[in-house]
């Protein structure tokens, strides 16, 4: 588990690969060369971060005659959040704002 | 502050706030009230009625929370089902919220609990989509701190 956290984190602290991985959460399956596009960098540098993405369990491939697509695995990230603590900020954030909203209401 | 059994955990949060039980309760039970400190909803205080709450869209998942009324004890008890709908309902959170409000010198004690968390949600692919905006946004802070 905690090998497991360390390789995700060690993979997503680099922003190219954290906005590849973000790109493809957001607007799904992606060519390597459409992904090029976008990054800034070069296609083999490309190729490069989606093989440690891959590595981590972030990303699947798939291939299509000449074209490889990758995908998220946003799931991957599952050993990384804790439902207990996303919940008790989400309720500390919304306790805030019920008593900001009782200060402001009429007795 | 975590309460834990064999089969599943409760999250407990209590705070004292200098407000009378009513006007609390009206803060929790009034749509538009609700609206303006939780989230969209069509809750109605009655026993059986079956609402959501609605959070923007994000990858993965719809934003929406599906909810029945438990428990309407006015000024006292309010308790709902609190279940992540949409792809990923079927493997998703199932659990329960409980207001409980009690009359102190100054105001009220407000106590709300969220139980049923089993200890393989905490893994669940559910829980990876809702948190993972957040989690990327901390994450530079994070790993920040590993170092």
């Amino acid at each position: 588990m905690a090998t497991t956290a360390n390789v995700l984190f060690s993979t997503l602290a680099d922003p190219t690969r954290r906005a590849i991985f973000e790109r493809l959460s957001r607007d799904g399956e992606q060519t390597v060369r459409a992904l090029t596009d976008r990054a800034g960098v070069s296609q083999p540098a490309v190729s490069k971060h989606l093989g440690v993405l891959r590595h981590a369990g972030l990303v699947r491939r798939r291939r299509e005659g000449r074209q490889t697509h990758y995908s998220a695995r946003p799931q991957a990230l599952a050993p990384l959040i804790d439902w207990m603590g996303h919940y008790a900020a989400f309720w500390r954030d919304h306790f805030d704002r019920l008593e900001t909203l009782l200060n402001r209401m009429g007795p | 502050m975590t309460q834990h059994t064999a089969a599943t955990r409760s999250l407990v949060i209590e705070r004292e706030l200098p407000h009378p039980p009513e006007k609390v309760w009206r803060a929790l039970t009034q749509t538009p009230l609700i609206e303006q400190w939780l989230m969209k909803n069509d809750f109605q205080p009655v026993v059986g009625h079956r609402f959501t709450f609605r959070a923007p869209p994000m990858p993965h998942w719809n934003g929406v929370t599906d909810c029945q009324v438990l428990v309407v004890e006015p000024h006292r008890r309010l308790s709902y089902s609190w279940n992540a709908s949409g792809e990923a309902a079927a493997g998703g959170l199932k659990t329960v919220v409980t207001w409980t409000l009690r009359p102190t010198r100054s105001g009220v004690l407000v106590r709300m609990e969220q139980s049923g968390f089993r200890p393989e949600e905490e893994q669940n692919y559910q829980g990876a989509s809702y948190g993972w905006q957040r989690f990327i946004s901390g994450l530079e802070r994070v790993v920040a701190g590993l170092n």
